[in-house]
């Protein structure tokens, strides 16, 4: 039914995937010492980065963010600054998520800010090119029933499977394994990539088995 | 025979009880005493000489003629090393640059409380566990001490300070005075050690003098390790070492007078003031030697590490006493180095005749152990040496070869010292399999007869006629005849075997029984399950609508049960409460969210929104939407706040945290104010559901309280000497009496709503009336800071009563296991640990000024379980008001299947972790982490079976 469209996601998701390998490839030549333990903030600047600028730049060639009404220049221009906005405002949301789990407030504040910057990455940008910056939209998709395309139903899954993956992240960190990759936030921003990762392949396959029960309103 | 689901889980808890009882008693080691033997003098082996005869039991001249240990309770290492040492203590300090000071840090073994230690450095070897339980009422030491054997010799003992030593050695002392006070004084115990010295170092006519110190045990367990007090205190046993220290210096000016200075402490402290388990602070205490027969040539340095056991054998050859025979120490060799090298390889021989004895003792096929042969050599090395020496040959070579030897019985010394040091666990596995079948079984039951309980007529149908069945007295016949087998075979020592015969067989007749219960309950099961068929039981779970709350209620207590097999996953427990609670909220969250913005969403829900609209005017259903939004967001902050109020665990237990900052002596007037804060929202929280004298009680009791704790120094108006002398006693008896009528006042109307059954509301009204006694309790005895965590627990209680449980139609099973999650929560917001350190012991001392064994054990059990017990009575509070129409079921059964499921909840832990105790009863580990937790789990599953016991008494 939606065969165009799940081919349209496969390939997108395919070069979100290579683009966030080749963010972890290309700094190790560029870095010194370059590791993703021990230099954990720059590839995950780097990564998030890299899903940014991808994200944005195929979801703009693919069309899907909703039509708008103006296409006058100052009109583009608000967008974008509220998207920015958004965006810096997801980071502060997240930040205050993961210190009320009890991240530690004033020690190690950068971590985490790093942390809700990847998350915010990750889930937010998407939510940003499909629907645009219109609260009333996301609140929509994000109550129960509430998705109207494909690209909807993706979005659900891809931002369940990331921050799940954060969650559980989190929970290795209590254990005395003294790993490297049990310090704060390393842990819990592999949990996200990979719940996101994850989220690449699985939300195009869910999407392709259940297209029988797929159904959606009209817009 | 039908059963109320309340009271049939209360009955399976009962037996659960007894089962971990049983199991406890199987799997700690019980103490052996080892034999009743003695060492004694003549006993002593020959010096080694080949073919030699003269003298061969020589033994050498005392080193000492006076010994004087001063013991100072939970004294830290860094106390005296570290920088506050420096600080407070500028007289030690100064001793420890001096050559007759030897400086060492003891490390002392867990549980790090002061019988078990007194024991370890007395008697030289290492007490079981369960000697921690023993702590508060310690029976006499019987085996081979140095006390004893001080006065066998006839050395005259004094001794003053903790009167633990007079439990442990009747009878031993010349001249004794022992001293009891409460946790809260401080000065008062100290003092009255203290005012004995001036007379008694002027004397001449004792040899060992013994103090021990309580009062920074005292400070630690009340303030904290950070306290001024301490300071002070620190300085004060600083000027007692001082004037020991020079009127023996001003003795020995007169005569030769060697003596021997001795300060140790029996334990050190946590980083939150207290002490039991085993952090680094706690096991980690100094031991300065202090005499001018040392000649130390290195500089100071760093204090060396050795066993807080190896005392006990050098202060015994220092006296020239025989080693107590159960000494597992080796002598510390700096304390030696005075005597000629014949003494000094005597001593080694001496200490490693008794260590190869000992291990003979344990180790029946010694003669396949190598470890006895290190030893052996070294004797036969120093029976050539002994030649040598006795030809008088004083050549270069005979201090060289000399040295040789020594080194040589040292390196056999630690060998043999550290394999008696390992624990042998001989567990009862017999007792164990008992205790485990007698706490798997009920709760199979209990799994088995959920649907029934759940249902609507909240009851279970017991089998009675199962009891009369040929299955039940075969299995009766089985298992006895199994438990004579068992119990006359030869070589086997088991609890279980040596408790009445009645006892063993009502036990066997129980868990017969309860099999035939159980098979009955599978058979009636199985055949519907087997006409529905294994795939319809998939379909009806899978029919059934699983909100996102079940999901994380169910995958969360199924978490926490799998993260019992890990050590750090107890030891972090906490932390897995607190991520799931937290969970939890947003979860809540994201509930209140969809309920108040889906307006848009069905037309349905719309009907209802305009309903409501109607009856209500338009801005109270505003308010009382945002308030609803913001009740998840204020709980989060709340339980984010009250995280950092106290840290526990193991591994973040040093980091500093709002407790520490709040009971430091600057910061009085904050605490102060914030605890007149909580206590007048206790009141505003609690009053509401209580009739006028109820009330003005409640008002009284929060009043006196304050009164209290000013009283006993830790808020504003404070004393700053000893102005008071009650000490608060007054205060605190007169909120016990509070608390008690507030608690006979709610009897008083459930008993009335029994009466006349119309009369519903009173029952109600009475079972909240012994909540807010329960309130009242818990406000007296937490600590002052800790009235922050009781003052949230009420405020999140009445939130998520109004705003999320009445809104949101959760029900009754869901409510429950949100109170459990809670309950477990607050156990550790409260400062609570699955350490036994963090059992607050100074709760005694509330109302009491001399330790009466029963009221202390019912208020530490009741404060330490202040959370899991508050949360449990507000749900049977909660779910019984008939307000709560909302409930699908009447509120009887919305009680019966919370009581159930709490019980269930419980019981499957305590049995998770029993099943994992067993399976690691070897893990090195053992020790530290399994033992404590399960103490708790049982404690735990204790309260709460008294808990239902008692609700089920009064229903």
């Amino acid at each position: 039914m939606w065969d165009h469209e799940i081919r349209a996601m496969v390939s997108t998701h395919a070069i979100i995937a290579a683009s966030i390998v080749v963010a972890t490839v290309v700094p190790a030549a560029l870095v010194p010492d370059f590791s993703i333990y021990g230099t954990h903030l720059v590839w995950l600047y780097s990564v998030s980065g890299a899903v940014v600028a991808v994200s944005v730049a195929i979801f703009w060639l693919l069309g899907i963010s909703p039509p708008t009404r103006k296409h006058s220049l100052g009109y583009k221009l608000s967008r974008l600054f509220r998207s920015c906005l958004y965006f810096f405002l997801s980071c502060l949301f997240f930040h205050t998520v993961v210190v009320l789990y009890g991240a530690p407030l004033i020690d190690s504040a950068l971590e985490t800010f790093s942390l809700a910057v990847l998350l915010s990455s990750l889930t937010t940008v998407r939510c940003l090119c499909v629907l645009g910056p219109n609260v009333q939209a996301w609140i929509r998709v994000f109550s129960r029933h509430g998705a109207m395309s494909v690209w909807d139903t993706c979005l659900q899954i891809m931002v369940a499977l990331t921050v799940l993956g954060a969650w559980m992240g989190a929970f290795p960190i209590p254990l005395d394994w003294e790993k490297p990759w049990q310090v704060w936030p390393i842990s819990c921003s592999l949990g996200a990539m990979l719940g996101y990762l994850s989220g690449l392949v699985v939300a195009p396959m869910w999407i392709h088995y259940n297209r029988k029960q797929l159904t959606y309103k009209c817009k | 025979m039908e059963v109320r689901s309340s009271v049939f889980a209360s009955w399976i808890l009962i037996f659960q009880v007894l089962g971990a009882v049983l199991f406890l008693r199987g799997f700690f080691p019980e103490h052996v005493n080892s034999s009743p033997f003695k060492s004694n003098l003549t006993d002593l082996p020959a010096e080694p000489l080949p073919g030699g005869c003269l003298n061969s039991s020589y033994i050498p001249q005392p080193l000492f003629k006076k010994v004087i240990i001063m013991l100072i309770d939970a004294m830290r290492a860094d106390f005296v090393f570290g920088a506050s040492g420096q600080l407070n203590m500028p007289y030690t300090t100064h001793l420890m640059l001096s050559p007759s000071t030897l400086s060492f840090v003891a490390k002392a073994r867990t549980p790090t409380v002061t019988a078990p230690r007194l024991k370890a450095l007395t008697t030289g070897n290492i007490p079981v566990y369960i000697d921690v339980l023993m702590n508060l009422n310690s029976p006499a030491v019987l085996d081979d001490n140095l006390i004893w054997q001080a006065n066998t010799a006839g050395k005259k003992i004094i001794f003053y300070g903790d009167c633990t030593w007079l439990h442990l050695f009747p009878d031993q002392f010349m001249e004794y005075d022992g001293i009891d006070g409460p946790v809260s004084d401080f000065r008062e115990v100290d003092n009255n050690v203290t005012r004995h010295l001036d007379s008694t170092l002027k004397r001449d006519d004792w040899d060992i003098l013994i103090l021990h110190y309580l009062g920074i045990d005292h400070i630690g367990h009340s303030f904290g390790p950070h306290s001024y007090f301490l300071q002070t205190k620190l300085s004060e046993m600083d000027d007692v070492l001082k004037k020991i220290h020079s009127a023996l210096n001003s003795k020995e000016a007169g005569k030769s007078f060697p003596y021997l200075l001795v300060l140790c402490g029996d334990h050190g402290m946590s980083n939150t003031g207290s002490h039991g388990g085993s952090s680094e602070g706690e096991i980690n205490t100094p031991l300065l030697l202090i005499s001018p027969v040392f000649k130390r040539k290195a500089p100071m340095k760093k204090p060396d590490e050795i066993d807080q056991v190896d005392l006990s054998p050098t202060l015994a050859l220092s006296l020239g006493l025989p080693i107590s025979q159960s000494s597992v120490g080796c002598v510390i060799p700096g304390v030696f180095e005075g005597a000629s090298l014949r003494d000094q390889l005597r001593y080694l021989q001496l200490n490693g005749h008794q260590l190869s004895c000992l291990l003979k003792e344990k180790f029946p096929d010694y003669r396949k152990d190598t470890k006895l042969e290190e030893y052996h050599l070294a004797e036969k090395a120093h029976g050539r040496w002994m030649k040598l020496y006795l030809e008088r040959n004083t050549s270069e070579a005979l201090a060289y070869i000399g040295k040789k030897v020594m080194k040589q019985y040292l390196e056999a010394l630690s060998t043999m010292s550290s394999a008696l040091r390992i624990q042998l666990n001989k567990d009862d596995l017999y007792s164990m399999i008992f205790g485990l079948v007698l706490v798997l079984q009920p709760l199979l039951a209990l799994i088995l007869a959920m649907p029934e309980a759940l249902s609507g007529s909240v009851a279970v149908d017991l089998v009675t006629s199962a009891l009369f069945s040929l299955p039940f007295y075969l299995l009766c016949l089985l298992l006895a005849s199994t438990h004579v087998l068992v119990c006359t075979s030869a070589d086997v020592s088991c609890y279980f075997c040596s408790v009445s015969w009645s006892f063993v067989f009502g036990i066997i007749a129980f868990i017969s029984a309860s099999t035939c219960f159980l098979l009955s309950l599978m058979t009636r099961k199985l055949p519907l399950g087997a006409k529905l068929n294994g795939t319809s039981l998939l379909k009806q779970i899978s029919s059934r609508k699983w909100s996102k709350l079940d999901i994380l209620l169910l995958a969360g207590t199924a978490s926490h049960i799998l993260s019992l097999g890990s050590v750090s996953f107890i030891e972090e427990e906490h932390q897995i409460w607190y991520f799931l609670l937290t969970t939890l909220y947003f979860i809540v969250f994201q509930d209140v969210c969809a309920k108040y913005f889906r307006k848009e969403n069905g037309p349905i829900e719309e009907d209802e929104y305009e309903l409501l609209y109607k009856e209500h005017p338009k801005e109270e259903i505003y308010a009382e939407k945002w308030l609803a939004l913001a009740t998840p967001v204020f709980l989060l902050v709340c339980c984010r706040l009250l995280r950092s109020l106290n840290q526990t665990g193991v591994q973040w237990a040093h980091l500093p945290d709002l407790a520490t900052w709040l009971n430091s002596a600057e910061h009085k007037v904050v605490l102060s104010l914030l605890s007149t804060f909580c206590l007048v929202l206790i009141y505003f929280l609690v009053q509401r559901w209580c009739s006028l004298v109820s009330k003005v009680a409640l008002a009284l009791g929060l009043l006196s309280i304050y009164c209290y704790r000013a009283a006993v120094g830790s808020l504003f108006p404070w004393q700053h000497c000893c102005l008071n002398k009650s000490k608060g006693i007054l205060e605190a008896r007169f909120v016990y009496v509070l608390v008690f009528s507030i608690l006979f006042m709610g009897t008083k109307n459930m008993i009335q709503s029994q009466i006349n059954i119309a009369n519903a509301k009173s029952k109600n009204r009475g079972l909240w009336e012994i909540y807010s006694g329960l309130v009242l309790l818990f406000s007296l005895l937490f600590r002052a800071h800790n009235l922050l965590v009781l003052c949230c627990c009420l405020l999140i209680q009445t939130l998520m009563a109004q705003f999320i449980w009445k809104k949101l139609h959760y029900d009754a099973v869901q409510i429950t296991i949100i109170h459990y999650w809670l309950g477990q929560a607050f156990y550790y917001f409260q400062g609570n640990s699955n350490s036994i350190s963090t059992i607050d012991i100074s709760i005694w001392s509330i109302g009491f000024d001399t330790y009466a064994e029963v009221p202390a054990i019912i208020l530490t059990a009741l404060n330490t379980y202040a959370g899991p017990l508050l949360w449990a009575c507000h749900l049977v509070c909660f779910l019984s008001s008939k307000k709560n129409s909302f409930l699908l079921h009447s509120s009887s059964v919305a009680v019966g299947h919370g009581c159930y499921f709490w019980a269930l909840l419980r019981s499957m832990t305590a049995a998770a972790y029993i099943v994992v105790a067993t399976g690691m009863r070897h893990h090195p580990w053992t020790w530290s982490v399994f033992y404590p937790k399960l103490l708790y789990e049982a404690m735990h599953l204790l309260i709460i079976t008294g808990a239902s016991l008692i609700f089920n008494a009064v229903e």
